[in-house]
């Protein structure tokens, strides 16, 4: 394999708990805790997780939104966190987002037109010729560069989210981290966004690192597929292999847990029940991040915290025990 | 497990109108709830669906007013009810459960407290024996140590306890009629699984009647006995769950099944899509409201459509039923 777009090893996003007499610090919580991610060159990756898990904070450290305690984020092949901060950001311009609300990622003041150009604007661009490349990425959009003058206001959700998809094109990217992009829309406009997203890419050859809750939007969507728990990864591979075939009972349970849109298939499959609450990433347990939850565990499970490791059908897995397999989805 | 069809419905709304300045919002909706049935209404954002909740439960917002039409709970016209014979009814004969439960419980009163509130407000036990009442339900709803729990404000709960608690003070006194407004939306999948469970479980053991509000076909698919879709303050199409997603039998319905990505498709093709967007109320057009965005619409459609029967308990207000097939 070339050498991938974005190579993130050991990341770690620690925030500190102040409190007592002085305001020292008297907790940390680990939100990110042990991170290894690559992106190849127009590829899709998609990290997924229950809230909390940590997928949001680990795309925004690595778009430099959230600092992180530790680690090393190689775009391109370079350490973006050993750069001196000028260099850093302009590295920084090559990596875009979409976030999931569209009303609050567009000043509701400016026109679309006006949004769109904001980072051409920024990066020195003339203003005939941004206005010109602004009147493209609408077209590209399937807004129509008419459209330039409106408002945020004037548009349904699904619009909005195409302006918010061409101001991330603006700049031409090499990477766009996705955060829950369909999740606000209306499920009769989610498969819209979502053909335009994998049509963007194959006409620009961009990577997206999709972060989502919906695990049918990433089967759908991703070539490969992180699965986070607590921090941590704990089964990564391709799409395909994950969701046919999952190892962790962790990403077992939560493949299990989405609701067929078919009520005969739905209503025979087994149960495989995911009872008790995510631990407190102020307090996580020791060993596997999945114990206190796992219907496997063993004692080992308790003391040492497992590596991914290779399953030999492409996928790794972070579990001393490996789940046996339980077929085919569904 | 669909219910027994002879039973009289516990809720049977007929031709309800929710107007909102002057204009119909929800226009003309009926439908019914039997006996530990659970009834779907589907619909996006602006289709009246929670409106039509709203109303039953007499909860509508000020803006909005039920100008036409029946809600009968038990044979009792719900929309004739004062506030006070309103409030005297909510909780013991019929409960309703939000999206946000945290915003829907009092960030001041422990849970156990709040859960115990509604049988002593309504006079159905002492506070003594309403709070071991309460811990047990509690329990019921699968929150571990009910007993050290019940004394914690709603912050130290995580959000799904707190969509347990709801549920638990829902349904303490036992209600005829549960009332679930997207109820698992701003849950994580493990938590939706654990509470979809529990209304079945609920529904199985005291043959409750649970309406449920929701945008997500899996959701349906896996509790509903009967599925009605709204579209534009219309139902659009009504029929048992099996049926609806087998002979999907209006063009919106067939398009909006056909659009979900699904565990089983082909990877990175394209989805189907909808053409357009939900238009809001200002823009729905006379006559069938999809018609602007359906495939096999023709000059006919700009007439109401009436709802015609498609096969037993199934009905759709599509005048083009010879031409579905066009859809896909």
């Amino acid at each position: 394999m070339s050498e991938p777009l974005l190579k993130v090893e050991g990341l770690r996003v620690h925030f500190p708990v102040r409190g007592g007499l002085l305001g020292g610090e008297i907790a940390v919580v680990k939100a990110v805790d042990g991170f290894d991610l690559e992106i190849g060159v127009g590829e899709t990756v998609a990290l997924v997780g229950e809230s909390g898990c940590g997928k949001s904070t680990a795309g925004n450290a690595i778009l430099g939104l959230t600092r992180a305690s530790a680690g090393k984020i190689f775009f391109e092949g370079v350490d973006l966190l050993g750069l001196p901060p000028a260099e850093r950001a302009r590295r920084r311009r090559e990596m875009q987002v979409i976030f999931q609300d569209p009303v609050s990622a567009l000043n509701p003041k400016l026109s679309i037109a006006t949004s769109i150009g904001e980072p051409l604007a920024i990066a020195g661009i003339a203003s005939a010729e941004r206005r010109a490349r602004v009147g493209d990425l609408l077209d590209i959009v399937g807004l129509g560069a008419a459209q330039g003058g409106r408002h945020p206001n004037e548009l349904s959700g699904g619009q909005r989210q195409r302006v918010v998809i061409a101001r991330a094109l603006a700049t031409s990217p090499k990477l766009i981290v996705c955060d829950e992009p369909v999740s606000a829309l209306d499920v009769s406009i989610r498969s819209q966004i979502l053909n335009l997203l994998m049509r963007l890419q194959r006409e620009f050859g961009f990577s997206y690192l999709f972060i989502s809750h919906d695990l049918s939007v990433v089967r759908h969507i991703a070539d490969r597929v992180a699965v986070m728990y607590l921090g941590t990864i704990v089964e990564d591979g391709p799409a395909e292999r994950v969701f046919a075939d999952p190892r962790h009972p962790y990403t077992q349970a939560l493949i299990a847990a989405i609701p067929l849109p078919d009520p005969r298939a739905q209503r025979s499959r087994p149960d495989v029940p995911l009872d008790g609450e995510l631990p407190s990433p102020l307090d996580p347990p020791k060993g596997c991040p999945f114990v206190t939850r796992c219907r496997l565990a063993e004692d080992r499970c308790r003391v040492r915290r497992p590596e991914l490791t290779a399953t030999g059908a492409g996928t790794r897995v972070a579990c001393f025990l490996r789940a046996p397999s339980r077929g085919t989805v569904p | 497990m669909p219910a027994d069809p002879t039973p009289r419905p516990v809720l049977a709304v007929a031709d309800l109108v929710v107007e909102i300045g002057g204009r119909a919002v929800v226009d003309g909706v009926s439908l019914e709830v039997k006996p530990g049935e659970v009834v779907a209404l589907v619909g996006e954002s602006g289709s009246g669906k929670s409106l039509t909740a709203l109303s039953v439960i007499g909860l509508l917002p000020k803006a909005a007013r039920a100008a036409g039409g029946r809600a009968l709970l038990d044979g009792e016209d719900l929309l004739a009810k004062s506030e006070a014979e309103l409030r005297a009814m909510r909780g013991r004969r019929l409960a309703m459960i939000f999206q946000e439960p945290i915003a829907s419980l009092n960030p001041l009163v422990s849970v156990g407290d709040q859960v115990a509130e509604s049988l002593i407000v309504h006079g159905e036990a002492s506070p003594a024996e309403a709070r071991r009442r309460a811990v047990e339900m509690l329990r019921r709803v699968g929150i571990p140590e009910p007993e050290r729990r019940a004394r914690q404000l709603p912050i130290e709960l995580s959000g799904g306890m707190c969509q347990r608690v709801m549920i638990a003070s829902a349904l303490v006194s036992g209600p005829r009629l549960l009332i679930a407004d997207e109820p698992t939306t701003a849950l994580d999948v493990t938590i939706q699984a654990q509470i979809l469970r529990l209304m079945k479980e609920l529904r199985r053991e005291r043959d409750t009647a649970v309406l449920v509000i929701t945008h997500d076909m899996g959701v349906v698919a896996d509790i509903a006995d009967r599925v009605s879709v709204m579209y534009a303050g219309r139902i659009v199409e009504t029929a048992p769950v099996f049926d609806l997603f087998e002979r999907p039998s209006h063009p919106y319905t067939r398009l909006l099944l056909s659009t979900i990505p699904r565990l089983d498709g082909t990877r990175k093709a394209d989805l189907r899509t909808v053409e357009g967007t939900v238009p809001d109320l200002a823009h729905w057009p006379a006559g069938c409201r999809f018609r602007t965005r359906c495939p096999i619409a023709d000059a006919g459609c700009a007439a109401v459509p009436a709802m015609v029967a498609v096969g037993p308990e199934h009905t759709s207000a599509c005048r083009r039923l010879d031409r579905l097939e066009e859809i896909g």
